[in-house]
């Protein structure tokens, strides 16, 4: 009775922290979405990556995951303790979305192809492109008067960065949302898969 | 036949357009055009005849502008050397190729966007009741307001001066009578730290002498001496305005006047 009693306990004590996780990743409450693994450990308690897989499991019947970006977008194999406290967790799509859907996340056709050109081209330059640069490749693809203007949309929205020598790096957004090496690589391969494709 | 200050002279050249070079690939330029063993022979070459501190520092500079170079030489190797590499040149032609939606297509397949939910916070809210309840009603906001009929009448020059529409002096008189206290000022020295010549009472009134000071220079009334290595600075009024405008390639020197060093200038002052 005693150990039914406790598994009840444990089990309400997780359901309450796994919502609390819930309210803290899908609101809101800085500037930049996200939440910081301190700021998880300090509300959840330092066992925070246990509920942070248990709600990863959970929502993966709803196509969304609990996406780990550590620091300065390094790739960690086995994080520990430190490494998940100075990460940034988010909630992110888990599966891919297909066009039409796109289209309802707000942004045009022309306004994501120009996104991803950026980005690829960036990342295949090692991450730093002078502005001047990406705004001539994508004059191949946007009318000349879009250019300047995508391009202030896409650093507003965190996805890339402009420093003091005028030259383009990719940010927070892109590091939290897109896997810049797949892209390139079904970028340089677009021939051989839209063929097989068709 | 060039003698010892001529090629001094264009030693200085020399390291200067290094260091410009240099700095060219910080901002993007291929590190690979920039051919190492040349600079250092340039940089020994000139070596010897460096004895001044400031000398020096330009040489320790453009060393330090190559070691740059080289760091990012090595990167662009080790980034070759790395499976992640990927070749911008093929990629760029794969975009050319590509239609807008043929890759929005790939781009979709490798982006998880987030999902996130933008909410009122108690701290925003707070701010559009204040915003709301400091606002005045329409009929006052929008209310016409008929122009202020103002009887004409004389005014003297004291008052168009006290409401600071006239200036009592030109600028050049202000800044002839500021080159005569900088002359006095030097109390038969040739010339005077610059803060204590800019230094005053108060750190608006410093900012004003700084910055007539900087016309004082340009024009041709003084001069800077800079001592690099000390910190220091002096300022040498001339005896005759010696115009440099035009004449001479001008450089600028960004002199930073902060309320810390103010501070410490008083303080030393007080001592």
């Amino acid at each position: 009775m005693e150990r039914k009693q406790a598994r009840i306990t444990r089990k309400t004590f997780y359901a309450r922290k796994i919502k609390e996780a819930v309210h803290l990743l899908f609101f809101q409450h800085h500037r930049k979405p996200g939440v910081k693994g301190w700021e998880l450990k300090r509300r959840l308690g330092s066992n925070y990556p246990k509920m942070l897989n248990i709600l990863d499991n959970y929502l993966e019947k709803l196509d969304l995951q609990v996406k780990t970006i550590f620091e300065e977008g390094k790739t960690v194999e086995k994080p520990t303790l430190k490494h998940l406290d100075k990460a940034r967790f988010y909630i992110t799509l888990r599966g891919d979305l297909n066009s039409e859907e796109a289209k309802l996340i707000g942004w045009r056709i022309d306004d994501i192809a120009g996104l991803a050109i950026a980005i690829s081209f960036i990342t295949s330059k090692g991450g730093v492109v002078p502005r001047k640069d990406v705004e001539k490749l994508l004059r191949n693809k946007l009318p000349d008067w879009r250019v300047d203007m995508n391009i202030k949309r896409y650093m507003q929205s965190g996805y890339l960065g402009e420093d003091e020598n005028e030259q383009l790096y990719l940010d927070w957004r892109t590091r939290a949302e897109i896997d810049q090496k797949e892209l390139v690589e079904l970028i340089l391969t677009a021939d051989l898969k839209l063929h097989e494709g068709d | 036949m060039i003698t010892n200050g001529q090629r001094k002279k264009l030693g200085k050249e020399r390291l200067q357009r290094v260091i410009d070079v240099c700095r060219s690939v910080e901002k993007g330029l291929d590190p690979f055009s920039i051919d190492i063993d040349d600079i250092i022979t340039v940089v020994r070459e000139y070596f010897p005849d460096w004895d001044l501190p400031e000398e020096l520092c330009l040489d320790a500079e453009a060393i330090h502008q190559l070691s740059s170079v080289i760091e990012l030489q090595s990167d662009w190797v080790k980034r070759r050397s790395t499976s992640l590499y990927t070749d911008p040149f093929l990629l760029e032609e794969k975009i050319q190729l590509l239609s807008k939606e043929e890759i929005v297509k790939l781009f979709l397949k490798a982006w998880d966007p987030i999902v996130e939910l933008e909410q009122m916070s108690f701290h925003s809210l707070t701010q559009s009741l204040n915003y709301w309840a400091s606002l005045l009603p329409l009929s006052e906001r929008w209310q016409i307001i008929a122009p202020l009929k103002v009887d004409a009448g004389a005014t003297t020059r004291e008052e168009l001066i006290k409401q600071r529409i006239f200036v009592e002096k030109t600028f050049s008189e202000t800044l002839e009578a500021f080159w005569e206290e900088l002359k006095k000022k030097i109390d038969g020295e040739d010339r005077i730290r610059y803060w204590d010549f800019i230094g005053a009472d108060t750190y608006l009134k410093t900012i004003e002498r700084a910055y007539m000071t900087s016309f004082l220079v340009t024009y041709g009334y003084a001069t800077l001496e800079i001592f690099r290595l000390e910190e220091e600075i002096f300022i040498k009024p001339f005896k005759k305005q010696r115009s440099l405008l035009g004449k001479k390639q001008m450089n600028s020197i960004p002199i930073s006047i902060n309320i810390e060093d103010w501070r410490k200038w008083r303080e030393s002052k007080q001592e």
